[in-house]
């Protein structure tokens, strides 16, 4: 059969064989196929917590990102509480990027979760086979005079070679698939770091103007906060001449990586012309 | 016949080699087209086949297949560079 069964049966036949090869005396071969299934079962073992480390690790990403969403969320109603309503408007646009990002986050644990269970599930087929194995090979060694000794090693350890090429190819993939998120949760990891979510807001370096303008929104109106609490509550705008005069100038250029995204520039941009007429309004 | 469904299990089949061959070369001929969707249809089928057909072999016993089918999940790209040489099993 030369389909894509045949091919992988040859590929897996091969190996197999390259294994029984390497031993010449069968009680050898015996123990020598072995030692290699237990050997295989150690980095199944291994793969299982590799999987388990990455998943963890991006577990741990999902801990902060939660935390960027409740303080962008905090400082959205600061701003907006400030009167600032571009501010406001911006801070959630970041709030919703990191949302995006966790949803993503959320995705790739479940991948990991699903990898992880193959893995166990593999591991637990060849413990099985390499007990059989264990067992048949003391038979086997018992009977060596036999002469249908190596047909009888030969099959066995075909049966347990197989499993083994099975779970190495769970590995394979397993690994591949981590390596990837372990990339992903590297990039995001520098990102924050670095202090920004440059690249994932969109927002350029004008993310930096945004949280001094936050910050100092926050401390300025700390006297007016409690009324401007009040008033965010009942749903519009705060204090209006009490607002800090922190808007535009910063942002607005600060164009540099914000090739990196186009949406959110633009919006920004418009936001800033309006703010103050609304301001302005009340 | 004895099939492995990669990552599942082994499978005993009897008296049906023709047909898993037609089902195998549908696969192959969606996996020269290049064609996602016809491919998951294709493989699907086969899988279902032996799944349907097949009794699965106890855990302890120890054979060889005759047959050897990728994992279950397997995707276009994966099973085309198991034709171009690159194989799926690792050494």
């Amino acid at each position: 059969m030369a389909g894509l069964t045949g091919r992988m049966s040859t590929v897996v036949k091969a190996k197999v064989s390259k294994l029984l090869d390497k031993a010449e005396d069968p009680a050898e071969t015996l123990d020598y196929s072995y030692q290699k299934q237990v050997e295989q079962l150690q980095n199944v073992k291994k793969g299982i917590a590799d999987v388990v480390t990455a998943k963890k690790r991006l577990q741990m990403q999902e801990t902060t990102l939660q935390q960027q969403v409740v303080k962008l969320d905090t400082q959205a109603r600061q701003a907006l509480s400030g009167g600032q309503e571009d501010l406001a408007r911006q801070a959630l646009e970041r709030k919703n990027v990191v949302q995006t990002e966790l949803q993503s986050l959320d995705t790739q644990v479940a991948e990991l979760e699903d990898q992880q269970q193959k893995l166990v599930d593999s591991e637990q087929k060849l413990r099985a086979k390499i007990e059989a194995f264990r067992t048949k090979k003391e038979v086997i060694k018992a009977q060596y005079s036999a002469a249908d000794a190596q047909v009888r090693i030969s099959e066995a350890a075909t049966g347990v070679g197989e499993q083994m090429a099975d779970v190495g190819l769970a590995m394979q993939r397993a690994v591949d698939k981590t390596e990837n998120m372990k990339a992903r949760a590297n990039a995001v990891t520098e990102l924050e770091a670095a202090g920004t979510f440059d690249d994932i807001t969109a927002l350029g370096s004008g993310e930096d103007d945004i949280d001094r303008q936050l910050k100092q929104l926050s401390s300025t109106s700390a006297v007016d906060d409690d009324l401007a609490k009040l008033k965010a509550e009942v749903g519009t705008g705060g204090p209006p001449a009490a607002a800090p005069q922190i808007s535009a100038p910063g942002e607005g250029p600060a164009g540099t990586p914000a090739s990196a995204g186009p949406a959110g520039g633009t919006a920004v941009a418009d936001e800033e012309g309006q703010a103050p007429a609304e301001g302005g309004q009340e | 016949m004895i099939v492995r469904i990669s990552g599942e299990n082994q499978y005993r089949l009897d008296g049906v080699d023709g047909r898993v061959n037609e089902l195998d070369n549908a696969v192959v001929a969606a996996v020269e087209a290049g064609d996602e969707q016809r491919f998951r249809g294709a493989y699907d089928q086969l899988l279902a086949f032996v799944r349907e057909h097949g009794a699965p072999l106890a855990e302890d016993e120890l054979e060889g297949s005759d047959l050897i089918l990728p994992p279950p999940d397997i995707s276009l790209a994966e099973a085309q560079s198991e034709f171009t040489g690159a194989g799926l099993i690792p050494d």
